[in-house]
């Protein structure tokens, strides 16, 4: 076994030996579940408002950009670890995370979350509320006295609602709208609640150079309205 | 992309097409080829496992000191620890350590500290792969890391049941063997091994089915399998997607139902003629049983 391990270190060491400049590619992180900001499309490609506002900013910025999905849960540990370069996740920014990483300035407002619930006279602040795990909504519904279950995928949260496991779901409108639309017997319940300081991008906390890379080119999509267009097209939030 | 000429434009096809249509597009493609990448994994991991649990197991039996704390060190502390702590965390910190030695070889003088607060930097030719490599090593990494990861926690279980069954064989048997002039090595390697995996036998059966199951800890790893796809493909598709269906995914899971069930059954049948086999001039029940129906 030792044997084993070592064989793999050496072999680990010697491949590769190439030499490659400062973020060459730079590879960028999403999940891949939450449509319209990211999902994988019918082809199997990473599709989307963010997919097409990354490969823009990438074009702006002068990098070559790929793009890779990763679990929601561990999205956060292999940005730092250093498995991709950014995460472009419909990610709100919070101090927690601000803590842990680093983010750019946003590139959609902090949007409003929903409740949506399969009838409207649900009690949002003392029953049972359906929430993704570690996102600012699961947050708010913990603190805010209601029962929270928490999913992995947001698919989950949704089917919680339908089956009956959960009284309503809390996330963003954007993401709920069409769902409400679409279903007869779910609606949006209750009042929108203004949450996070809207969604930008994750970087490392040593990656200041690409922090300003990706910082600049959102400015210059704000400066020359092609954001807002983008944000109208995708419809995943208000605008500029 | 479409296979057929007549998938162009899936909202005006009848039911039969639009679902020929849907089950071969792009996405459906590529969960077709997670199956393959799951049978892989298990025909890699399963040697491997068995080959670091009986590597653990005469560790664990050796009379030097430091090998066998180091076997039963190995077995406990892994059996010990939760598999969702092992795939989420183990699998960094391998990673992090195969950089970190690359690190120290190719880049000696790199001014800047590795550990930046919560960040791990490496220069980016330590980097594993090349962060410009294509997508395909990356995930050929992926999944190296994850046959690695499965092949030390099951062999940690493989090597705890290897060596009970090495202590379950009668101890007549090596007395025997030694009282025919057979040194330890040979008495070990010519007696007590062969007579060893009926024992063992049971124990690593239920190690592969579990195994079988366990499959969807590599989504953890970023690794993309069938239970990922089964998640994604069956979810709720909005307007957005060329195929709209509403939740479709307990159709999905009832497919890997029928797969799993194909999967363990064939195992069962395989495992049930190896028994057979092993039982074989053995003295035990099984054997015996064997030699009378013979006579």
């Amino acid at each position: 076994m030792k044997k084993l391990i070592l064989g793999a270190l050496a072999l680990s060491i010697t491949a590769g030996a190439a030499y490659a400049g400062s973020h060459s590619v730079v590879r960028m992180g999403t999940e891949g579940a939450y449509p319209p900001w990211n999902f994988i499309n019918d082809a199997g490609e990473v599709d989307g408002f963010e997919r097409e506002l990354g490969d823009e900013l990438c074009k702006r910025a002068e990098l070559n950009c790929e793009w890779v999905t990763n679990e929601w849960d561990s999205i956060i540990p292999n940005l730092t670890s250093g498995n991709y370069d950014t995460i472009i996740a419909g990610m709100s920014i919070t101090a927690e995370r601000d803590e842990v990483i680093d983010f750019t300035q946003a590139y959609t407002p902090a949007d409003p979350s929903n409740y949506l619930a399969a009838s409207d006279d649900v009690d949002l602040m003392g029953g049972v509320i359906a929430a993704q795990t570690g996102t600012i909504q699961a947050g708010y519904v913990a603190e805010s006295g209601a029962m929270l279950v928490e999913f992995a995928t947001p698919d989950e949260t949704i089917a919680a609602v339908q089956n009956g496991e959960a009284d309503a779901v809390l996330a963003d409108a954007s993401f709920l709208a069409p769902i409400a639309e679409q279903n007869g017997d779910l609606m949006i319940v209750g009042d929108p609640v203004a949450l996070g300081g809207g969604v930008g991008m994750g970087v490392r906390e040593s990656d200041a150079e690409l922090k300003a890379k990706f910082d600049a080119a959102i400015q210059s999509m704000k400066d020359d309205g092609s954001l807002n267009a983008l944000i109208a097209k995708w419809e995943v939030s208000t605008q500029w | 992309m479409a296979i057929f000429s007549f998938c162009t434009d899936p909202a005006t096809l009848e039911t039969a097409r639009w679902f020929v249509c849907y089950l071969t597009n792009g996405k459906h493609l590529i969960a077709y080829t997670s199956f393959g990448t799951v049978l892989l994994l298990l025909a890699i991991t399963a040697p491997t496992a068995l080959a670091f649990g009986f590597g653990g197991a005469i560790a664990a039996r050796s009379r030097i000191a430091p090998l066998r704390w180091f076997g039963k060190g190995y077995t406990s502390i892994v059996r010990g620890v939760p598999d969702i702590v092992f795939f989420l965390f183990f699998v960094i910190a391998l990673d992090q350590a195969f950089e970190w030695t690359r690190h120290q070889f190719f880049c000696p003088d790199w001014p800047d500290a590795i550990r930046q607060g919560n960040d791990f930097v490496v220069c980016q030719r330590a980097k594993l792969p090349l962060s410009n490599a294509p997508q395909w090593v990356h995930e050929v990494y992926g999944f190296l890391l994850a046959v690695l990861t499965f092949a030390i926690v099951f062999g940690a279980f493989a090597a705890n049941v290897l060596f009970g069954a090495m202590r379950a064989v009668p101890r007549a048997q090596i007395e025997t063997a030694e009282a025919y002039g057979m040194s330890e090595r040979q008495a070990f390697w010519r007696v007590l091994i062969p007579q060893m995996w009926v024992f063992a036998l049971p124990g690593l059966s239920n190690l592969w089915m579990i195994l079988v199951k366990a499959t969807p800890l590599l989504f953890l790893l970023g690794v993309e399998d069938i239970v990922y796809w089964a998640r994604e493909l069956g979810g709720t598709k909005g307007a957005l997607f060329d195929y709209p269906h509403p939740d479709w995914r307990l159709w999905y899971f009832l497919g890997l139902l029928v797969f799993y069930l194909t999967l363990t059954r064939f195992s069962e049948i395989v495992l049930g003629r190896l028994s057979q086999r092993l039982s074989h001039g053995q003295a035990t029940l099984a054997g015996e049983a064997q030699r009378k129906a013979a006579v």
